[in-house]
């Protein structure tokens, strides 16, 4: 079976993430490394896609100063997303030659990962045809936006944990009109590094690879 | 001349964004290099091109939605004759046939074999038919074509360590390690501060500060793991009021026990039986008796856990791992053994999986192993209790007033006052160093 290193990273800078993720890319490309799933959060950053449109950030400069927000265009698919503390962001960087060719599938199985996890909260998510992420009623819970380069992939996907949903007022996500939510507000209970667990353990079968734990905490809570 | 087709990204892709150009018409491309973007339901993708030569012509337009294999651009190949009808291939039929998808939407597989670091002016590439490499360094990668560009190096003189003599990553540092550096005058530390957010501009030539004293210390980042255990140790320092307790243990049965059937677990099962799994089965029956000694604090409640994981710490190269070995009490000497030598063994390649790092209940660390004699161990949170051993040595004892030679180690318990006490420690002590005195489990 294919392995997939995890990485927790805890709370990580987006432009120290994307250094990262860009060095592991290459890495990957060069076969040097498996695939890996990095998991973390982000500070409060708004971030666009290369076909994101500027009018869908709907504050100026000094507002999101003032808010602490920072700014990064991104080489991403995608529109506008806000990322910050609360939200679970994973960063799958994955040779897709050495599972599917297809980015269409590899798009839905990110889907179905965080739908599998979802589930084990006891939080009944879908799909929205046409309109890639994952939803909550007619509400969007993850973003996915992913950028290939050689069939080995990079950026991913946010879901919304205990995200402070207020910061989102800032963009249209995605372009879209459509409310967000999040686990905590759906009355689920529940911390980042509960969800991380469950995800990785739903990646590693949509993705039919191995979890490995990269850099292992010492000792994790007794559930 | 090269046909550029929209690719297959995918069975259930029947169209794709053109979202931008990364060559202009006239421009030089070479072969894999990213030539356009596209973009198919969230997901951008570089294309690379699938020869080197000129952009001859720009069929579509940016922000153009087009259907699959269809032709978006030609390059007119490199002025060199071999290329083109090996290319011809590809571009073949760009009707909707049901051919081989990777063969379009795939980079090609085989990057181009090249030749000599590319000179300054107008780099040109030697195109070598798809056939594989007469070069020997093999495919190369992106990475590495990039830093012998960087570098201006010859990859020919790099000798290549990965699969078939390939030229990896490293090899290519390991090359530019022992070359002298052309110019790069290593920076003062003070010098260097604050890094230019910009696309480097060129640096201008530094003066040549004074002659430059050997830097007093060196600075690096703290791994993950290394802040991980720093962060958790100091948790556990500030969480638990750390005591700790020793006591003498005659280890002279359990070194006869594993002396005797040494040999056969070695040929048998292929490890080597140590003194752990005997102490972690004696500790095992210790906290049986003292449960209490295999809970935990939440808030103002006592958690007893039904189970028994224990713990095993693991010495990394730069760091420490503790793994579990779950249901330690269903375990006998060998069990235990045996899941000792597999965790430790996947700790030290990193093949952990996260669960197995979870849900201890108690940890042993065995600095014996080390040299050490006695050790005063920090708690492994949210357990309040963990065992040291320190070595195993023949020493004189006094026993019934006639000296003895004994196989003899000390145990030391830290745990934690807030819930333990000393006299409970030393009664779970006594017990383990009972079961370890009076040996008489079989191991086999």
């Amino acid at each position: 079976m294919r392995s997939c290193q995890l990485r927790e990273l805890g709370r990580v800078d987006y432009g120290t993430a994307l250094d990262l993720q860009q060095q592991l890319v290459a890495e990957r490309k060069e076969d040097s490394i498996p695939d890996q799933l990095l998991l973390l959060e982000h500070p409060h950053v708004i971030t666009m896609g290369r076909n994101g449109h500027l009018q869908n950030l709907l504050a100026n400069d000094d507002v999101l100063r003032r808010a602490g927000i920072s700014f990064y265009p991104t080489d991403r698919g995608g529109d506008i997303t806000y990322h910050g503390p609360g939200q679970l962001v994973g960063y799958p960087i994955v040779d897709l030659r050495e599972w599917k060719r297809d980015v269409g599938a590899y798009v839905r199985g990110v889907e179905q990962a965080i739908i599998d996890t979802l589930a084990d909260f006891g939080i009944s998510a879908g799909r929205i045809p046409k309109l890639t992420g994952v939803w909550v009623g007619e509400r969007k819970i993850a973003a996915i936006g992913v950028h290939i380069s050689r069939w080995v992939t990079s950026h991913g996907f946010a879901l919304n944990v205990t995200t402070d949903l207020s910061y989102f007022q800032y963009i249209v996500p995605c372009g879209l009109t459509k409310p967000v939510t999040s686990m905590a507000q759906l009355g689920t209970r529940t911390d980042l590094t509960e969800v991380s667990r469950s995800l990785a353990a739903h990646f590693g079968r949509v993705f039919d690879c191995e979890m490995l734990l990269e850099a292992p905490a010492l000792a994790a809570p007794i559930k | 001349m090269t046909d550029v087709v929209m690719p297959q990204m995918g069975e259930s892709i029947v169209e794709g964004t053109l979202t931008k150009w990364l060559k202009k018409p006239g421009e030089h491309v070479e072969r894999d290099e990213p030539l356009f973007e596209i973009s198919t339901d969230k997901v951008d993708t570089e294309i690379p091109s699938p020869a080197a030569g000129t952009l001859s012509e720009v069929l579509v337009d940016e922000g153009k939605t087009v259907g699959i294999h269809t032709i978006v651009a030609r390059i007119e190949d490199g002025g060199n004759g071999a290329a083109p009808q090996a290319k011809a291939a590809a571009p073949a039929p760009p009707a909707k046939t049901a051919a081989p998808p990777q063969q379009r939407s795939a980079p090609p597989p085989t990057p181009a074999p090249q030749a000599a670091a590319p000179a300054p002016p107008l780099p040109r590439v030697e195109e070598v038919p798809l056939a594989p490499a007469a070069e020997p360094a093999g495919p190369l990668s992106p990475l590495v074509r990039r830093m012998a560009r960087e570098h201006n190096i010859d990859l020919s003189r790099v000798a290549g360590t990965g699969a078939g003599g390939r030229i990896t990553k490293q090899d290519v540092e390991a090359y530019l390690a022992q070359a002298p550096a052309p110019s790069a005058v290593p920076a003062a530390p003070v010098a260097q501060a604050p890094p230019p957010p910009a696309v480097r501009p060129a640096p201008p030539p530094l003066p040549p500060l004074t002659p430059a004293v050997q830097a007093k210390a060196r600075i690096e980042p703290m791994s993950t793991m290394r802040m991980k255990i720093a962060e958790h140790m100091v948790m556990s320092v500030r969480t638990s009021p750390h005591v700790t307790t020793v006591h003498r243990v005659d280890m002279t049965k359990v070194a006869k026990m594993r002396e005797r059937y040494k040999a056969d677990v070695q040929s048998r099962y292929g490890f080597s039986l140590t003194y752990l799994p005997f102490i972690t089965r004696a500790a095992v029956a210790a906290l049986r008796q003292y449960p209490l000694l295999n809970a935990s604090l939440d808030g103002n409640n006592i958690i007893y856990h039904n189970e028994i994981n224990i713990g095993i710490a693991v010495a990394l190269e730069n760091g420490l791992i503790v793994p579990v070995v779950r249901g330690a009490d269903e375990k006998n000497v060998l069990g235990l053994q045996h899941s000792i030598v597999d965790l430790a063994t996947r700790a030290r390649s990193r093949q952990l999986k996260p669960e197995e790092v979870q849900g201890g209940t108690f940890s042993i660390t065995n600095f014996g192993s080390f040299g050490s004699v006695l050790g005063t161990p920090i708690i492994n949170q949210p357990q309040v209790a963990i065992l040291g051993v320190g070595t195993v040595d023949k020493m004189p004892v006094v026993i019934d007033d006639a000296i003895a030679i004994r196989s003899m180690s000390y145990l030391s318990l830290a745990f934690d006052h807030r819930l333990i006490d000393g006299a409970l420690a030393d009664q779970f002590m006594t017990r383990l160093k009972q079961v370890l005195q009076d040996w008489s489990e079989d191991v086999l």
